[in-house]
């Protein structure tokens, strides 16, 4: 029986606003697995769509950022058990890509990790301040805001996860470009994430060609950071961060040697995408 | 009422400016191959000595020297040997304090009880506390054994010279970095004289360089490709070039650069506390603070008694000879910072804002600019959006704190902002929701070297100051 099934396909489109629109410009671009074969037609992200996407991860910041830290864990710690319940198609796409099963294992764990950062990050990297006067003196790390990011071509979920997590969990919004020639686990990790209460906008998933589309991610004056992760190109990332310094974004550089994304990530990715504000207060009776 | 208050001016004689200067380069003056640059007392118009405009091989020079100490001395030197040096600054500084401070009134034209109250010890606590941290920086959160990221190349502005250069030069010395500065135009004296400070605390030689330059020579130093790390404080302008300038390279940046700090001043604040907040946000320094609190935001319904309060307290402001102890506001610091500041008030009256300034007598010579407020000022006006950097405030009005919140967040800065309510609840829900690095709840413009200082947006990125100031200091 299954044999004479004709499979449902998937139709892999961009992410916006928790919405699943296909590209404002009507235009896809075949996504060919490692060995060469056709998998699937990805929506090619215009402008306009980076603009939507920015303007959504804008409106998307309030609420996500006003979020308690222990909601923000909690749902990033759904998205997880989310990620694990669609454990099959991510081996499927990602292997088909030519990535391994290890490499979803991992985004999993990864997620979890991260999860659990949500209420300690501000307790590790804030605090009082011994001042010296009368005064109540508290330092605490906030979200930057708007993140733009470039996620690493090289792997498609891991690298994925590696750059998302770290920037919303403190309660970043993102917009992401998929890897241009792996984008179909990004755009099943978008379905993830809009089932598992996360508010629409705080992720945003454009697929497409980086040379397009990220130029006007980096010139956008509504976008507070830029994660060049995915530019391995020194040429295109210094054009990307001169392009990022006309409203001053704070700029991740992409990595001098190839970044083994298996490898424990460490603290610095949420550091770079958060400000410490501090707050003065006279003491007296 | 004014008091009568008789002059009471700080002695002068405490301080030795030279004719001319020369660059502090590997423990030593010498020489420049640069022109020469004056500079001037802001309050006199006089002309208080010459030094170099660093040229191009002035600047290699300099960074070569600081290589050289980095990785022969002050690199390799265990934390404890570096504190001890840092702690023997901190002193020196404390000794010198009447000196520097009168020099640095004489240079910038702020006002002696200032520099002699708020600069000076602020300089030696800055030097002591990193001191502290240079043998303990595996503690800081930053990993077990943090090492340095070599040369810094430094550039300072002019509002606060030596303060500035204690916030570049202690937490860079403490993590084991060493460093080439470059202190403003128009008010190098104090940076001269810490070089002097240097050599008496028997530092190193090529430690700390000193290069003094305009625009131009920060511009070589930034651009150096000897440097490893770029500090700067200045304009926001200045710091995007400098962003655009190190972009493709592994040159890591901090920028401290301009503001237009909300004051927002809810109905149930105690009005005379509010106020004196205010004169101390806006008049502090001449209001030449890149945190000043230069956009009053004051709720509708007490808008008209907290003018009035404003006033009353703006006439009493003595404004006049910086060396005198008596005075509340100096001199601007040049001929050409108060032409800006003239153009823009001028630019407030001409879009419909109205403009009140204290009346006061100003001196017949050097640069002087009344305390000044704009009244019916919206959102749209330049005053309400560009930094003036000098005594003028403008006043818009609020009804609800979400209305305040919209506003205060409506600039393309954040580098800082004040709340003045009673009520604590409120000052804690709405410092959350403004985007500015600094929060001052019923008070304005403290500093604390322990306490992390620096901006949101295009305010910079990075932050001076207390723990958080090492990491810009230490390799990834």
């Amino acid at each position: 029986m299954p044999s004479d099934r004709l499979a449902v396909r998937k139709t892999y489109k961009l992410f916006i606003g928790g919405a699943f629109p296909r590209s404002e410009s009507g235009r896809s671009y075949p996504v060919r697995s490692a060995s060469g074969d056709f998998m699937a037609n990805a929506a090619l992200a215009s402008r306009k769509d980076a603009r939507d996407a920015v303007r959504a991860a804008r409106s998307a910041f309030g609420k996500w950022s006003g979020a308690t830290a222990y909601n923000r864990g909690q749902i990033l710690y759904r998205v997880a058990e989310m990620l694990e319940g669609r454990r099959a198609q991510f081996v499927a796409e990602v292997t088909a890509s030519g990535g391994d099963a290890d490499e979803v294992d991992a985004a999993i764990d990864r997620w979890v990790w991260y999860a659990g950062w949500a209420d300690k990050i501000a307790q590790v990297h804030g605090g009082a301040n011994p001042v010296a006067g009368p005064f109540f003196n508290l330092s605490t790390p906030e979200p930057t805001g708007v993140v733009a990011v470039v996620a690493p071509p090289d792997s498609a979920l891991l690298g994925l996860v590696s750059v998302i997590a770290p920037a919303i969990v403190t309660g970043n919004t993102v917009v992401v470009v998929a890897a241009e020639d792996r984008p179909l686990p990004a755009v099943t990790l978008a379905e993830v994430l809009a089932t598992s209460d996360l508010p629409g906008g705080v992720v945003n998933v454009l697929t497409g060609r980086v040379a397009e589309i990220a130029p006007w991610l980096a010139s956008h004056m509504d976008v507070d950071a830029l994660d060049l992760a995915g530019v391995p190109d020194r040429q295109a990332a210094t054009a990307l961060e001169v392009a990022a310094a006309d409203n001053l974004k704070r700029v991740l550089r992409p990595a001098e040697t190839p970044v083994d994304w298996a490898a424990g990530p460490g603290v610095d990715r949420m550091l770079a995408l958060m400000e410490t504000k501090t707050v003065w207060h006279p003491k007296g009776v | 009422m004014a008091f009568e208050y008789a002059p009471a001016p700080e002695s002068r004689s405490v301080v030795d400016i030279r004719e001319s200067y020369g660059l502090f380069i590997d423990g030593e003056f010498a020489d420049g191959a640069g022109g020469r640059i004056k500079t001037v007392n802001p309050a006199t118009e006089e002309v208080l000595s010459e030094v170099v405009e660093a040229d191009a091989a002035d600047v290699d020079r300099a960074v070569a020297a600081a290589r050289r100490a980095y990785d022969r001395v002050w690199g390799p030197m265990p934390g404890r040997e570096r504190a001890k040096y840092l702690y023997r600054i901190a002193r020196i500084v404390q000794e010198r304090a009447r000196e520097l401070a009168v020099l640095e009134s004489i240079d910038n034209g702020k006002p002696i009880r200032e520099s002699r109250d708020v600069d000076v010890p602020l300089v030696a606590a800055h030097f002591f506390y990193y001191a502290g941290w240079a043998d303990k920086l595996g503690y800081a959160g930053f990993g077990p054994d943090p090492k340095p990221v070599g040369v810094a190349g430094q550039v300072i502005p002019w509002n606060f010279p030596l303060l500035m250069l204690a916030w570049k030069i202690a937490p860079a010395l403490a993590c084991g970095n060493t460093v080439v500065l470059k202190p403003a135009e128009t008010t190098p004296l104090t940076a001269l004289a810490f070089a002097e400070i240097c050599q008496q605390a028997e530092l190193p030689a090529g430690v700390v360089n000193i290069v003094t330059g305009a625009g131009e020579t920060g511009r070589l130093l930034v651009e150096h490709p000897g440097v490893d790390k770029v500090a700067f404080t200045g304009s926001t302008e200045v710091g995007k070039q400098i962003a655009r300038s190190v972009a493709g390279t592994r040159k890591r940046v901090t920028l401290e650069l301009g503001g237009k700090a909300a004051n927002i001043v809810f109905d149930d604040a105690p009005i005379d506390q509010a106020v004196e907040g205010i004169v101390n946000g806006i008049f502090f320094n001449q209001g030449h603070v890149c945190c000043a609190g230069s956009r009053l935001l004051v709720q509708e319904s007490i808008a008209d008694d907290l003018l009035a309060a404003l006033k009353r307290r703006m006439s009493l402001l003595r404004v006049g000879d910086p060396l005198d102890k008596n005075t509340d506001v100096g001199a601007i610091n040049s001929a050409a910072q108060l032409e800006r500041v003239r153009q823009l008030s001028e630019l407030g009256t001409s879009e419909g804002a109205e403009r009140w300034s204290a009346p006061c007598e100003l001196p017949e010579r050097g640069f002087w600019f009344a305390p000044t407020i704009f009244t019916g000022v919206s959102q749209a006006h330049r005053i309400a959006r560009e930094e003036i950097f000098g005594p003028v405030l403008s006043v818009l009005t609020f009804r609800t704190p979400a209305e305040a919140v919209e506003k205060a967040n409506n600039t393309p800065y954040g580098l800082s902002a004040g709340i003045w309510t009673e009520k604590g609840s409120r000052i804690l829900a709405i410092a959350d929701k403004l985007r500015a690095g600094v929060v001052w709840a019923n008070t304005f413009n403290k500093f604390d070297p322990a306490s992390p200082f620096g901006g949101y947006k295009e305010s910079g990125y990075g932050r001076e100051g207390g723990r958080h100031g090492l990491e810009a200091y230490l390799a990834k």
